[in-house]
């Protein structure tokens, strides 16, 4: 049984595309950078962390932009390719949580820091997104869960920019214990290795959405042969 | 205009079964006082003047998710949706009626708690107060959205706090901030931001949520 | 008034209708029968306008204001009284002479006594009687009807009977029911499901 080629580029490709772009960041963030100045080898998980935390903004945002062609126009196939889209995110999202963790540690000896407003919101888009497999999974397969999840994919992206410009003006009366750190100076090989990874993540994460998408039409599929 | 004339019959209507049935809004006043006395228990003794200012949020926040998840219970239930549904009303208006109902018991609940809480702890100021009705806004208009999904899936009350907390934190840092800081100004304007963005994403989107 | 072709409906895996031809013209009544489970519900929710069809068309073509939908449930609030209840619903619908009308129809259906008590305490067959008060308030076009005689009387039934009589010459019916030889005589179309 073949499943309907719905997308321009083949999977295959992309699969390959994702290895090698992997394999050229990994090179070039682990070889050929430069050590940063202050932190010295560890810093390197930053440009994983960054691009990873990118990489999870824009799949909520696909998530949500999948869940407005479903309410919009009714387009039966965005309900499904917005779950995928969100749970892609959510995946990504914990390896923000997990990388700056572990830069948090190695940089600055806590596993956790209220200061790092990258990682606050990240938590913050990590209990919301947990919710929402929550939701799904305590309504029958349906238009009514359909709905509710397109809807509260909206709440969600909705909530990016709010949570992020709450987290910076709650700095005033946290006062969390901040840690100065030197913003890597863009030049050559660090811009390159920035590049590169964030490329390699977004390929990586777009090829997973497509082969778990096609895992999950494919069982959809077997599932409405068997009951028509 | 038709659709204000609804949304009164509406909110009409749920301030009328809150009356006859009298449980929530009872409930909502207990609950609150009673997790003032925890608090008190719960602060060690050199916490600061702050601390309690900022539980009082919490308080808030736990004392209407009571509340919200008591929202759509009869119409849920007794499937009283559907005949709301039909009607030719905007399908939003039942989110505003109910919204604005359980604003009012909110409100209701709070008249007595800010006062208790300057009872036990200290005084509640201009802009603490102020905070609290632009968060009761925000507060209401998005827990009343959930509230209507939450009702209709199996978990039930055991999703409503899932769904609304992490959308409440934005609220809590205005409604803190604004309650602490000495030029609350710009939390205040931050309240005011979240209640149009989301009460008009509620606005929009509601009939989605009772249709197919 | 309706028609429906290849109308089908499914609730993820589960398929519900399936196939499913309708023509219901203007003034007549069509009557829908079959066994538990065979989606007679279902249908009538989609032509009533609370669900929509996975497969198929549908033209339904009165607005939603004119469909009056009598469901399994009585759609009213148990915690308010009928007068209330009927309230709600003739200020949701704008009905015109919305008081006379109200007491025109608790009476004709037997309420009037118990208008002002809670629903709660009503029998199920007096809740039945609230709930074609409901569907009649507004004065709708289409009526759409989830088994009516359930739980009813026979003075309820005969109510129903003069009611259903009386407005079938100049509205549309569409009723599913167990029991169909008792408006067979006023059926224009037949719609059996398996």
């Amino acid at each position: 049984m073949t499943v309907p080629r719905l997308y321009r580029v083949p999977l295959p490709a992309l699969a390959a595309a994702s290895l090698v772009l992997v394999t050229t960041a990994l090179a070039l963030v682990f070889f050929v950078a430069p050590n940063d100045a202050d932190q010295g080898f560890s810093q390197r998980i930053f440009y994983f962390h960054v691009s990873v935390a990118f990489t999870a903004y824009a799949c909520f945002a696909g998530g949500a932009w999948k869940a407005l062609l479903h309410l919009w126009k009714r387009d039966p196939r965005a309900d499904l390719e917005s779950y995928v889209a969100i749970h892609q995110g959510l995946i990504f999202g914990s390896l923000v949580l997990v990388t700056g963790s572990i830069w948090a540690k190695i940089s600055w000896g806590h596993w956790w820091l209220w200061s790092e407003d990258q990682l606050v919101l990240f938590l913050v888009l990590f209990l919301f997104y947990a919710a929402y497999f929550m939701l799904r999974f305590s309504v029958d397969p349906g238009p009514q869960r359909a709905n509710f999840s397109a809807v509260y994919a909206l709440f969600g992206i909705v909530l990016v920019p709010v949570s992020f410009l709450a987290i910076r003006i709650a700095k005033s009366f946290i006062h969390p214990i901040v840690f100065t750190r030197h913003g890597p100076n863009f030049g050559g090989w660090i811009l390159a290795a920035y590049c590169v990874s964030q490329a390699a993540l977004l390929v990586l994460a777009y090829t997973l959405y497509r082969i778990e998408l096609s895992g999950k039409r494919i069982d959809l599929r077997l599932r409405e042969l068997r009951t028509a | 205009m038709t659709y204000f004339a609804d949304v009164r019959a509406l909110a009409r209507k749920d301030m009328l079964l809150e009356l006859r049935a009298r449980d929530t809004l009872p409930a909502m006043l207990l609950f609150v006082v009673a997790t003032f006395a925890v608090f008190h228990f719960a602060l060690p003794e050199r916490s600061s003047h702050l601390a309690a200012s900022g539980l009082l949020w919490v308080a808030i926040l736990f004392t209407a998710l009571l509340g919200l998840g008591r929202a759509f219970v009869p119409e849920r239930e007794q499937h009283v949706l559907d005949g709301l549904v039909l009607a030719p009303c905007d399908r939003s208006a039942i989110w505003l009626g109910k919204g604005i109902a359980t604003l009012a018991f909110l409100g209701a609940a709070e008249l007595v708690a800010l006062p208790v809480f300057a009872l036990f702890f200290h005084g509640v100021d201009a802009a603490t107060i102020g905070a609290v009705a632009l968060a009761d806004v925000g507060i209401c208009a998005v827990g009343t959205f959930l509230g209507a999904m939450a009702v209709a899936t199996r978990a039930r009350d055991l999703l409503l706090p899932l769904l609304f907390l992490p959308l409440a934190i934005p609220i809590v840092v205005g409604g803190v901030g604004a309650s602490v800081v000495s030029s609350p100004g710009r939390y205040l304007g931050f309240l005011v931001l979240y209640d149009t963005l989301f009460a008009l994403l509620c606005w929009a989107t509601f009939e989605y949520v009772v249709t197919e | 008034m309706i028609r429906a072709r290849k109308l089908g409906k499914r609730f993820g895996e589960k398929r519900v209708l399936r196939g499913v031809d309708l023509d219901l013209e203007q003034g007549g009544f069509a009557v829908v029968t079959g066994p538990n489970g065979s989606g007679k519900t279902t249908l009538l929710r989609i032509c009533a306008g609370l669900a929509l069809p996975s497969e198929g068309e549908l033209e339904v073509d009165v607005p939603r204001a004119a469909v009056g939908y009598l469901a399994h449930e009585p759609l009213v609030y148990r915690e308010l009284s009928a007068l209330e209840n009927l309230e709600l619903y003739g200020r949701l619908y704008h009905v015109p002479e919305r008081r006379e009308r109200t007491g025109m129809l608790l009476e004709r259906f037997g309420l009037w006594d118990v208008r002002h008590e809670r629903v709660a305490s009503y029998s199920r067959g007096m809740t039945q009687r609230l709930a074609l008060c409901r569907v009649l308030l507004h004065d709708p076009q289409l009526l759409v009807l989830d088994e009516p005689y359930t739980a009813l009387d026979t003075a309820g039934a005969e109510l129903l009977d003069a009611q259903l009589a009386e407005l079938h010459r100049e509205r549309t019916l569409l009723v599913a029911t167990h029991d169909p030889d008792r408006v067979a005589p006023l059926a224009t179309t037949r719609l059996a499901l398996a």
